[in-house]
């Protein structure tokens, strides 16, 4: 087990390492700057803009800095919203970007596990064909559609929901919509297959015949079961979630993470861009370590080597 | 098959017969021709394709789903050619219409007795006919799950069988950068990379033997090539998968004493034995490279001006939704079916073509 979780630490560090890495030089790549797209700075404005913020320097030196700023959790200054530090602008974001996509998250999980077991349980039904039905249209539908549409009708046609920002708790009810029905479809249909398969299993009907009742044996032993696959989708489904929220926030304007990485992109806020990303990428490889040593334990019959 | 039918046969005959000890002098007799020729005509053999396909066409989802796939290649690819406008002329004097409605000029026409075709669903701000967008857009999409998908099958599933056949530490190498690159989380590298390869890209573009670049756009490259940089490592750890196990089979160890090289067991006898495994993981790859290139589009990273993308064509629309709602559903629902067919299309070959599946 120590070796598993070590082994899969030093993997999410490398991963990180390689992530900031190829930001810092991808960004480099880039010819002109930042303040090139502003009202056409004189020569010595500009020299003196990149001397103060150490772009006149190699860029092997300009990579040490950086990397050794970083180590200390200091990603920089954005060069955009000036006297703003670039951490401080993620973490009064990231709130308001955590309790949309938890919200998202606990709703798809929720809701995605009863509809998949429900369709399992009445397999072949009128239920089953409509949760199936829905649940496949779901995964085709991409988050932006499902929130324009959401926005067209709940927002616009019916004036049930207010359609941008976050000051009320119904203004929740969108953006979590959005975020949560294509995670939701596949777990529901995840759950479902799993379901089928547990429920011809032996010791179901094992289950049943000592005597247990149904309920308890769809619980204690079916449900038990067939949730273990959906474990393993945690991960990705947290990595859904956050690119979702690059397209739900900027639709809804809600001023979260997401929304604030797609203006920083258009922006060229080089700093806000890399530290944006190199957050994301720490936050989604953390995760995604977590879930997976979650699921070894969760699951006895997988080997730990 | 045919020594299932033959096993019934012979036990609907054990039944028919009573249990005796008694034997029957008939059963002896030399078999007539006719009887002989009963065992020669075997039913004809069938090959892992036609199986596949038999069992493909008795899916009626899958099918309905491989029509809509066809139809909407004939309304990308085809039918553009045919329609009166196209996607980036602009024309003056017809500005946003609604659907069938025609501009001053176009009526004009038609009171002279000429006929003008309607803009089947109006125009946008700058005069240019939505619906040839939308064939614009779908052949953009289609385009762009196509071909990453056929440069992701390539990449992956070579790199996958030379890790899978070659074992030992070539493999712990190759798939522990497979492991990376698969916990890189690959949209923020997509978008950086789109971001930063179009630089580049239009330089290079500019330099002789490689204007065809700008043909195709330099938006489109950027996003082939950031799509295959990322996305084959799941096509290769699962073609890796399938090697493991075939590269233990009798046949490998008999064309290796053969004297066949590696590269030709690879090419001959690992990779054709995956096929079925090759073709669903490829179908279930484009609605997911689709879907990708419609979000970038959308956040303004994907395909530039003015090429149209389903997903650009959705985030302008957003501005005038509630005054032209059709402008956003149009290219929405378009995407929302071609994700949707070829899903359903993967599904289905993957029931007809996993042998893992195979009653």
């Amino acid at each position: 087990m120590l070796k598993y979780i070590v082994k899969r630490l030093i993997l999410a560090v490398v991963t990180i390492y390689i992530v900031a890495t190829l930001t810092f030089f991808l960004m480099y790549l880039v010819p002109g700057g930042p303040f090139l797209s502003e009202k056409a700075p004189s020569a010595a404005t500009l020299a003196a803009l990149e001397a103060k913020y150490g772009l006149d320097q190699p860029v092997t030196v300009q990579y040490k800095n950086y990397m050794l700023r970083l180590l200390q959790g200091d990603m920089g200054p954005s060069l955009k919203q000036r006297g703003k530090e670039v951490s401080d602008i993620i973490f009064t974001r990231l709130p308001v970007s955590v309790k949309i996509g938890s919200l998202a998250v606990v709703v798809a999980l929720a809701c995605g596990v009863v509809l998949g077991s429900i369709a399992a349980l009445n397999r072949g039904k009128a239920l089953d064909n409509i949760i199936v039905f829905f649940s496949t249209c779901g995964i085709a539908i991409p988050s932006f559609v499902v929130c324009t549409v959401l926005m067209f009708i709940l927002g616009e046609k019916l004036r049930l929901l207010p359609t941008f920002g976050l000051n009320t708790p119904s203004s929740y009810i969108m953006p979590v919509i959005a975020l949560a029905l294509y995670p939701m479809s596949y777990i529901a249909r995840l759950m479902r297959s799993c379901m089928l398969d547990v429920l011809g299993q032996d010791y179901m009907r094992t289950a049943r015949a000592k005597g247990l009742s149904q309920t308890k044996a769809l619980f204690k032993h079916a449900l038990r079961n067939a949730i273990l696959p959906v474990v393993t989708y945690l991960g990705p489904m947290i990595a859904y979630t956050l690119t979702g929220s690059f397209v739900v926030e900027t639709i809804l304007t809600i001023p979260g993470l997401g929304a604030s990485f797609v203006t920083s992109i258009t922006a060229r806020d080089y700093p806000l861009i890399m530290g944006t990303t190199i957050f994301l990428a720490f936050l989604l490889v953390t995760m995604n370590v977590v879930v997976d040593i979650v699921y070894k334990l969760v699951d006895p019959r997988i080997n730990l080597q | 098959m045919n020594q299932n039918n033959a096993s019934q046969e012979g036990k609907e005959k054990s039944r028919t017969v009573p249990l005796t000890f008694h034997l029957k002098v008939e059963d002896f007799l030399p078999a007539s021709a006719e009887e002989k020729q009963e065992l020669v005509t075997m039913r004809e053999s069938v090959s892992f394709w036609r199986d596949g396909i038999r069992r493909f066409r008795r899916n009626k989802l899958g099918m309905a789903s491989l029509a809509v796939v066809l139809f909407m290649m004939f309304f990308a690819f085809i039918l553009p050619s045919f329609y009166p406008y196209n996607y980036y002329e602009q024309l003056r004097g017809s500005e946003s219409l609604a659907p069938f409605e025609y501009s001053k000029a176009e009526q004009a026409q038609i009171a002279e007795g000429r006929k003008v075709f309607p803009h089947l669903l109006g125009t946008d701000t700058l005069g240019r006919d939505i619906m040839a967008r939308i064939m614009m857009g779908s052949r953009i999409s289609l385009l762009v799950g196509i071909v990453a998908s056929a440069i992701i099958l390539v990449i992956g599933s070579v790199y996958g069988a030379i890790a899978g056949y070659f074992g030992g530490w070539v493999d712990t190498i190759m798939m522990r950068i497979v492991d990376i690159i698969y916990t890189v989380p690959d949209i923020l590298i997509i978008i950086l990379l789109s971001v930063t390869l179009k630089h580049p890209l239009t330089r290079l573009a500019e330099t002789a033997g490689f204007a065809w670049i700008n043909k195709v756009g330099v938006g489109l490259i950027s996003i082939f090539i950031v799509f295959s940089l990322l996305y084959w490592v799941g096509m290769a750890r699962i073609v890796r998968g399938q090697v493991l196990a075939l590269k233990e089979l009798d046949y490998v160890s008999a064309a290796k004493a053969l004297g066949a090289k590696n590269a030709r067991i690879i090419r001959k006898h690992l990779l054709t034995n995956c096929i079925g495994t090759l073709i669903v993981t490829t179908t279930l790859q484009i609605p997911a490279s689709i879907f990708t290139e419609s979000f970038l589009s959308f956040l303004g990273l994907g395909v530039m001006a003015p090429m149209p993308s389903l997903g650009s064509m959705a985030a302008t629309a957003l501005d005038g939704m509630y005054s032209y709602p059709y402008r956003l559903f149009a290219p929405a629902i378009t995407i929302s079916i071609i994700i949707l067919a070829f899903n359903l299309l993967g599904d289905g070959l993957r029931d007809a073509f996993d042998p893992k599946l195979k009653d």
